[in-house]
């Protein structure tokens, strides 16, 4: 035991009682009435205690499970796609005078547009009728394109509008690593016959690994919560194709005002996330 | 190994000022030499210029004859050490110590054995299989120092204020293996630094820098005996040289009414305007007495310290200051005392360059000195 050698101040706890009160009324409460709707069945004013059995149900449930594979594997194409190109984006930046700010101003743009206008950008501009590019994929090179009845092209689309939107991120955060970097280690490599490939191997890539793990997290978080964009621009169809988890809980939540299957749904998707973030930092944290 | 010559070799950053004015040198092969100046000098902008990551505007910089002005870095095959360590953090000691000569297309077992040669002189043997990353900053220099050695064939390895962020305790681990080095491998090493101890115990010969000139480009001992520039004899030493406002008498040269050298031997300095002269004593040879006598000056005391090897007077000739550094405390007491000088170290400069063939008056006190250093 370590001695005390100042008197405790229990006040101090005063100051943080309105912060506590806030985050109670905005988190904490609104998280254990979904807590207390997942444990009921609830119809009307009746409301029956079922414990598990929503837990169960969400879990065994084909479509909710075909909506988790299904966003599984958009997050994984989304890394593959943003975090290189978002790499190559960073380097080619330029560092200094007029053309980096410019750059800079350019890559922030896509980050700045509201997610539901980003959507509503996408579904025009994919439409082959009135749409700049549906038209000319349709009209000019002549191919079969319909993102609204065509599954193959709903997820192109879906891809490619969270690629336009998401891709500046890393690229900024990468440019900013890159920044970083003195310059001596660039003159070192020079001096030492290093070629472009190495300098990047064996100098860039070490020193963003904090940055890039920064990206992977925050880019797999938000492709495996992306809901506005797909819904706005095809709805989760065409069928089911790009019906992602977020779209699914909500038909379910909102749509079927199934408040238990809801609730069990929500926790167990939020309790997915944090468990994923936090092995990933931790494993992060254990090799950096 | 190679003859370094820069010959008018200028530059100027964008529309800046000069960062290096019209310069003419040469680094011998296998020598050991130290740039040394205060802080925007040019010396770094030099090193650039040598190694090729700056372009001089104007100049041609010769490798043994080879101009190579146009030739990359890796082209030149210099190497260099830069003022905090470089290393590749994400590979072992073993592997950075490998990576140039892997870059440049050497066979593995040459190169595992190249590097275990360089770790072996440089005392990191048992630091081969480590990550970079998990050295101290000393260790990291002495292997960042390791990659600059592990080409055999180097030019020139070149050194930016190696050991600015090294604790004092460790640099002096440091500099014993540069000196290894040397004596080993005998590279030419040019090492840039704006502190002189570092410069004066590296260097067979200094090059002391000065608003992007080379002011003089001699062995330590010259720079400290004979500057030829009132910068020099300024910047080298702790405290520098002290420079007298001097009057003309004759052929003779004279402080506070004393006559100290005799010019007959330089024409132009008789007739030159009194203002343009100074005379330069270092402070170890100015002595401080406490009566007057012949030859003496008077000087009033402004401050006395204790430097611990020696006692530092901080003295006010005629408002001129003028510090003397005394083996012992002098038998001075009060305000003021009278002051002389080993005439042998006394110089002149006209318009800040030294002036030859200056030849000492024998103060009458040097006969007694307590010093006991001959006049020459």
């Amino acid at each position: 035991m370590t001695a005390t050698l100042k008197p405790r101040n229990n006040r101090a706890w005063l100051f943080v009682l309105p912060v506590l009160c806030s985050v109670a009324f905005t988190a904490i409460l609104p998280l254990l009435m979904v807590i207390n709707f997942s444990v009921q069945d609830i119809f009307g004013s009746n409301r029956v205690f079922v414990g598990a059995e929503w837990f169960l149900d969400v879990i065994e449930d084909p479509d909710i499970r075909a909506s988790f594979w299904r966003n599984i594997a958009f997050s994984v194409q989304i890394l593959l796609i943003q975090i290189p190109l978002g790499i190559l984006l960073g380097l080619g930046m330029p560092k200094k005078g007029v053309m980096a700010s410019v750059a800079l101003v350019v890559m922030a743009l896509p980050l700045l547009i509201p997610h539901n206008v980003v959507g509503t950008i996408w579904q025009i501009f994919g439409r082959g009728d009135i749409g700049l590019g549906g038209h000319m994929i349709t009209r000019t090179l002549g191919f079969d394109y319909n993102y609204a009845q065509n599954p193959a092209d709903a997820w192109l689309t879906v891809l490619v509008m969270d690629t336009w939107h998401w891709a500046p991120l890393v690229a900024l955060l990468v440019y900013a690593g890159l920044q970083s970097i003195p310059d001596p280690y660039y003159r070192a490599a020079s001096i030492d016959g290093a070629r472009r490939l190495a300098v990047f191997r064996y100098i860039e890539l070490p020193r963003l690994q904090g940055v890039l793990t920064i990206a992977l997290l925050l880019r797999f978080m938000d492709s495996f919560m992306v809901y506005t964009e797909p819904f706005v621009l095809t709805g989760g169809g065409p069928g089911t194709t790009t019906n992602f988890l977020s779209i699914s809980l909500q038909k379910i939540a909102v749509g079927q005002f199934d408040l238990g299957r809801g609730g069990a749904f929500s926790l167990l998707y939020f309790f997915f996330i944090q468990m994923f973030c936090f092995l990933f930092f931790q494993l992060m944290r254990r090799r950096l | 190994m190679a003859e370094i010559v820069l010959s008018h070799i200028s530059h100027r950053y964008g529309e800046g000022d000069q960062a290096l004015r019209n310069i003419d040198l040469v680094w011998e092969n296998g020598g050991a030499y130290a740039l040394l100046g205060p802080s925007g000098c040019g010396k770094s902008t030099m090193l650039d210029i040598i190694s090729g990551l700056l372009a001089p505007s104007e100049g041609e910089l010769r490798f043994d004859g080879v101009d190579v002005s146009g030739m990359s870095p890796a082209d030149r095959n210099i190497a260099q050490v830069f003022q905090f360590p470089v290393l590749y953090e994400s590979m072992t000691v073993e592997q950075n110590l490998r990576f140039p000569l892997r870059n440049r297309g050497i066979g593995k077992i040459e190169a595992q054995k190249r590097a275990q040669e360089i770790s072996e002189l440089l005392e990191i043997g048992h630091l081969r299989r480590r990550r970079a990353k998990e050295l101290s900053a000393d260790a990291k220099q002495l292997v960042s120092l390791g990659r600059a050695l592990v080409r055999r064939d180097v030019s020139a390895i070149l050194f930016d204020e190696p050991l600015t962020v090294i604790d004092p305790q460790k640099k002096w681990g440091i500099r014993q293996a540069l000196k290894r080095v040397h004596q080993e491998l005998n590279h030419t090493l040019v090492y840039v630094t704006h502190d002189q101890t570092e410069a004066l115990t590296f260097a067979d010969e200094v090059v002391v820098m000065s608003a992007g000139e080379v002011v003089q480009k001699a062995t330590p001992d010259v720079l400290f005996e004979r500057p030829a520039h009132r910068f020099v004899g300024n910047f080298i030493g702790s405290p520098g040289m002290n420079f007298l406002p001097a009057t003309v008498n004759g052929s003779r040269i004279a402080v506070g009414g004393v006559d100290l050298l005799d010019v007959s031997g330089c024409p132009g300095v008789t007739d030159a305007d009194a203002s343009d002269l100074v005379v330069g004593i270092r402070p170890e040879f100015v002595r401080c007495h406490g009566a007057d006598g012949s030859g003496r000056i008077r000087a009033s005391i402004r401050r006395r310290q204790d430097l611990g090897t020696a006692f530092q007077f901080d003295l006010s000739i005629d408002g001129t200051r003028v510090v003397a550094k005394l083996p012992a405390h002098p038998d001075v007491s009060g305000a003021e005392c009278w002051v002389d000088f080993d005439s042998g170290h006394l110089m002149l400069f006209f318009k800040d360059q030294a002036v030859e063939g200056v030849t000492p008056l024998r103060v009458p006190a040097d006969a007694d000195s307590s010093r006991g250093e001959p006049g020459s």
